[in-house]
């Protein structure tokens, strides 16, 4: 099937009407994912978004709960977004981290209601990435620019209109009564020549790297890649897979709310125990769970890299440090001396 | 879906001031439906995050044991927000309870071994959990001889002293109590954990060791029980670090690849050995 370009913005409209869409929106010189109301607010014209549409179904802030407790009685009614949303345009390595976050979300004996019931409930329209940033290496970690995985529908841009390829039932019955023209031969040969000459900015060689860190925890390497980090966590916070979280009360006479926070490794405070002991004491010790956590941890945990190589962490760091360099400073590990 | 966010709410039945320095109180907590009392299925070693409204929720490990029905207990120090709230909590008051947590097989393995039950200070609580487990009379023919070592300060800071006396007369448990330093009316045995350890722990053949206590003890007790010969693998540890969710989603208590809150929290010494010192 395809979307001609200039019937984009009616298609999304018809859209807004049965969904709430979420697509790229520009803001000054950047594009976030927004809730749109009119087709004409999106702009599929994006490198990539400065946030990660994780945000849409793992929420940088929200109520997990509402409480009222009086006398003998505790009132309390959760607060499950069931809504029906569509987030249209999201790049192939965005998609493939919601696959990861499943894994986390959706454990062998917990499951996370929230996160899960907003992805049950959320169609994902990716869009192939014809020119990737200079920062992404996502061929490098099982992904790729048309990746599919994770996604319900794929758009390949072919000039004036999208190829739009089912990936998912979900996505398919997406597009019953969508009553799109079907592809032309001319337009599946132009989608697959598009695939085939995309590039990729850059690909890193991780061959060996959970091996070594195996092993390496002790490594003196850890001693002075941590050394420039501020512990800021703005690498985290616009991970795609990140999901660390932090839970706390907001309370008004008896009635409350229970509220979850994205929170993050980075920071001191994440670990400190109430009796002031730590864990995790100095920048070294969160610097190295931070890539433990996502090339060691989670691959004996979930068998993936929790990493999709959007590269946003190098284009976020106030102090350019840049994952791909780490992890090859990783590799080589540190001298002894 | 189970919402596992969701807490049970609990009624705080009794707030009873349990050491003499008054920092630790046991809170004895009621169920307030039958359902919920009825499915609360829990094993010596589990916690639960309890939850004062308004305030937050903290993890304890559950001091009551599953052979007491129709309370909880918990002894818990006053450290925090959510602990300082506890300690100044009315009785009758609403509370909430989110669990059991924590991976519950450990007293399976326990089966058919003789015991040394290994505490310290107030980490003593799960471990009455345990040992209140093993002694009831539908328990006590699984496991083998039991001693228990606990250790405090000071008398005064011996938690459940009733119970410590009725333990005492019985014939199937040794139990050995002792304080760090001498004190007037105290006539029983003084000295650290790990040296009383050494002089009265079973012999290591058929047996396990479970210890809980603060991180100095740990550090001279279990080489004292490799010196007694204990293996690794007979060796079991709690362990605490800052939790939030409690099922392993939150991040935080990961020591390596484990979850303290989810894989444990009580993991044998041969698995830790194999983990990052991160507690």
């Amino acid at each position: 099937m395809i979307i001609k370009k200039s019937e984009l913005s009616s298609f999304l409209d018809k859209l807004t009407g049965q969904y709430q869409v979420l697509a790229p929106v520009k803001k000054g010189l950047e594009f976030y994912f927004q809730p749109i109301s009119s087709g004409v607010q999106a702009d599929l014209s994006y490198s990539n978004s400065v946030t990660a549409p994780k945000g849409i179904l793992f929420p940088q802030s929200e109520t997990l709960f509402n409480y009222d407790v009086q006398g003998e009685t505790a009132d309390m009614q959760e607060c499950l977004d069931t809504g029906k949303k569509v987030i249209f345009g999201l790049r192939p390595c965005d998609a493939k981290s919601l696959v990861l976050l499943d894994k986390v979300f959706h454990g062998e004996k917990y499951q996370d209601p929230y996160y899960l019931s907003r992805r049950a409930n959320t169609v994902l329209v990716g869009l192939g990435c014809g020119e990737p940033r200079g920062t992404c290496f996502c061929a490098s970690l099982d992904g790729g620019p048309f990746g599919t995985e994770g996604l319900d529908l794929l758009l390949v841009d072919i000039g004036d209109k999208y190829v739009v390829e089912v990936v998912s039932e979900k996505g398919a019955s997406f597009l019953t009564g969508a009553s799109l023209p079907l592809a032309g031969k001319d337009d599946r040969a132009a989608a697959a020549k598009a695939k085939e000459t995309a590039f990729q900015a850059c690909t890193i060689n991780l061959e060996g790297l959970k091996e070594k860190m195996d092993v390496n925890y002790d490594d003196p390497v850890w001693g002075f890649l941590h050394e420039k980090c501020l512990g800021c966590g703005a690498c985290t916070y616009s991970c795609p897979t990140c999901h660390c979280f932090d839970i706390l009360d907001e309370v008004k006479d008896s009635t409350g709310c229970r509220v979850r926070n994205w929170d993050a490794c980075m920071f001191p405070l994440f670990t400190l125990h109430g009796s002031g002991h730590n864990p995790r004491p100095t920048g070294k010790e969160r610097f190295r769970q931070r890539f433990m956590h996502k090339f060691k941890y989670f691959v004996d945990n979930y068998g993936a890299f929790a990493c999709v190589g959007c590269g946003r962490c190098i284009l976020n760091c106030p102090v350019n440090i840049d994952i791909r360099q780490v992890l090859a400073d990783i590799k080589a590990g540190g001298d002894e001396k | 879906m189970n919402n596992p966010y969701l807490p049970i709410p609990v009624r705080l039945t009794k707030n009873f001031i349990e050491t003499e320095d008054r920092l630790i109180h046991t809170f004895t907590l009621q169920f307030l439906k039958e359902e919920d009392e009825n499915s609360f299925s829990y094993m010596p070693g589990q916690f639960v995050e309890i939850c004062v409204f308004g305030k937050g929720e903290a993890p304890f490990g559950i001091a009551s044991s599953p052979t007491e029905s129709g309370f909880l207990k918990f002894s818990v120090a006053k450290v925090g927000v959510v602990t300082t709230a506890l300690h100044a909590m009315q009785e009758g008051s609403i509370l909430g309870v989110r669990g059991p947590m924590g991976n519950g097989s450990a007293v399976e393995k326990l089966k058919g071994k003789n015991l040394v039950i290994i505490g310290g200070g107030f980490a003593f609580t799960t471990l009455r959990s345990l040992i209140t487990y093993i002694l009831h009379p539908g328990h006590r023919g699984d496991f083998g001889e039991l001693t228990v070592i606990y250790g405090a300060r000071n008398p005064g800071l011996l938690l459940y002293k009733e119970e410590l006396a009725e333990w005492e007369k019985r014939s199937d448990i040794n139990l050995v109590c002792t304080i760090d330093v001498p004190c007037e009316g105290w006539n029983k045995r003084v000295g650290f954990v790990p040296t009383c350890t050494k002089e009265v722990a079973p012999c290591s053949d058929n047996t396990y060791a479970i210890v809980c206590g603060p991180p100095v003890m740990i550090k001279f007790t279990t080489p004292v029980l490799e010196e007694l010969g204990f293996s690794p693998g007979q060796v079991f540890l709690s362990l605490e670090n800052k939790m939030k969710c409690g099922i392993g989603m939150c991040g935080r208590c990961n020591v390596g690849g484990k979850y303290v809150c989810k894989d444990g929290p009580v993991f044998t010494k041969e698995e830790l050995d194999r983990l990052p010192p991160e507690y």
